[in-house]
């Protein structure tokens, strides 16, 4: 069963499939980028990006972020 | 030695016919400003602040983006991550009017007197159009600030009603040379992009048409696209830098190296004395937190604050601290009414 954090949210891998520093650059791409993928289930997130800030929302899991 | 002499050549050259005359450079001659070597650039970017400093002054345009239609074109251009034919993590996604309204005023709180709404089209709709003219009602009637728009390319009809409805300023880019457009676009042409460009010029709003620098093209490219660009002749030019973007076919090209992004700023100033260069996408993964400060000492006179499109920028207050103690005050809206 996935639990909360499985799936990076950059990349939308399983973190457990990919050794840990393999989301290294994934975390400081984030600096710069919205989440687009759901940590608990890897699905694209439906992201809007505005001004100053964005909204982000998993189809399963509601808002997120 | 020809070499030297060349360069000598060339920052003489726009000295008495840019600096002086406020007349751009010729092809050749942006060509040689790019080709320069790297102990001269502090040299070029003297002479391209100079330039701006002349004849554009010190005041610094500031602007807010928002995406009313995200993801999902039908287009191809290689860059980009809103493109419905690649393999990118953006989804489809569309920013209804009090949305639309508050971004509008949160751009306006950080002082920008221009405010673009962009959608990720191949051209508008009659659903696009809807929700850009009752978007533009929406926000004249509650915020102070001039709108832009970028909704790719346009009918006759469609640019006369933008026309009427107030936009006073269209954004299409022309993205790169003439003769390395179809390796980043193939879904339609640089021909298709001058038209819009053209109908938009005539119907009297001004013109916004940039590009994005660091997609694989040669320097005499990226002359030849300045040379285009000041062919053109438009009121703005927004500069972008490649973030290469996961699942895009130029995903893995790398980011341009910050020097050669400086002597690019300093080169499209040459070319266009007095248009309003802008600092768009890309500066921050590109030039660092550093490079703002430099690009604005080296030809920039605007710049995007806060998020773009898809990612996300610098804190507007970062750029308008920059701004103050640069002694740059930013464009009033009155100014540009
Ligand atoms: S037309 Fe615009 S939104 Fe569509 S793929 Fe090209 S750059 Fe992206
Ligand atoms: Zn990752
Ligand atoms: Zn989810």
């Amino acid at each position: 069963m996935n639990t909360v954090l499985d799936f990076c949210d950059r990349c939308g891998k399983a973190k457990t499939a990919l050794p840990d520093d393999a989301h290294v650059a994934c975390a400081e791409a984030r600096a710069l980028e919205p989440p687009r993928y759901c940590v608990a289930c890897g699905r694209r997130l439906i992201v809007q990006v505005v001004p100053r800030g964005y909204s982000a929302r998993c189809s399963r899991h509601g808002e997120v972020g | 030695m020809t070499d030297v002499l060349d360069t000598l050549d060339v920052l003489a050259t726009a000295r008495e016919q840019v600096l002086e005359h406020g007349r751009g450079l010729s092809e050749p001659d942006l060509s040689r400003v790019l080709d320069l070597p790297d102990d001269r650039l502090p040299e070029l970017l003297q002479l391209a602040h100079d330039v701006r400093m002349r004849w554009c002054g010190p005041e610094v345009e500031v602007e807010g983006i928002v995406s009313v239609k995200t993801g999902g074109c039908p287009e191809d251009c290689h860059f980009c991550s809103q493109s419905g034919r690649f393999d990118s993590p953006v989804r489809a996604a569309w920013l209804d009017i009090p949305e639309l309204v508050e971004a509008a005023k949160e751009t306006a709180k950080t002082g920008a007197t221009e405010f673009c709404i962009v959608a990720a089209v191949r051209g508008p709709d009659e659903r696009l159009m809807n929700q850009v003219r009752d978007g533009v009602k929406a926000i004249r009637d509650a915020v102070d600030i001039n709108i832009a728009c970028s909704l790719g390319m346009l009918t006759q009809e469609q640019v006369d009603e933008l026309a009427a409805i107030g936009v006073h300023r269209y954004n299409h880019n022309l993205e790169t040379a003439r003769s390395y457009f179809a390796n980043v676009v193939t879904t339609h042409t640089w021909e298709e992009r001058w038209e819009t460009l053209r109908m938009v010029g005539e119907a009297g709003m001004e013109v916004c048409c940039g590009g994005i620098v660091g997609m694989g093209e040669s320097r005499a490219q990226r002359a030849e696209f300045a040379a285009q660009l000041a062919e053109l002749s438009p009121d703005e030019v927004p500069l972008n830098f490649l973030n290469p973007r996961p699942g895009t076919p130029f995903g893995d090209l790398p980011v341009l190296d910050a020097k050669e992004a400086l002597r690019t700023i300093a080169m499209f100033r040459l070319a266009l004395p007095r248009t309003i260069l802008r600092y768009a996408g890309g500066r921050e993964i590109t030039l660092g937190d550093l490079g703002t400060r430099e690009g604005l000492l080296g030809g920039i006179n605007a710049v995007i604050v806060g998020n773009y499109l898809t990612t996300l920028g610098r804190d507007p207050a970062d750029d308008l601290a920059l701004l103050d103690e640069l002694s740059m005050p930013v464009k009033a809206l009155s100014a540009t009414l």
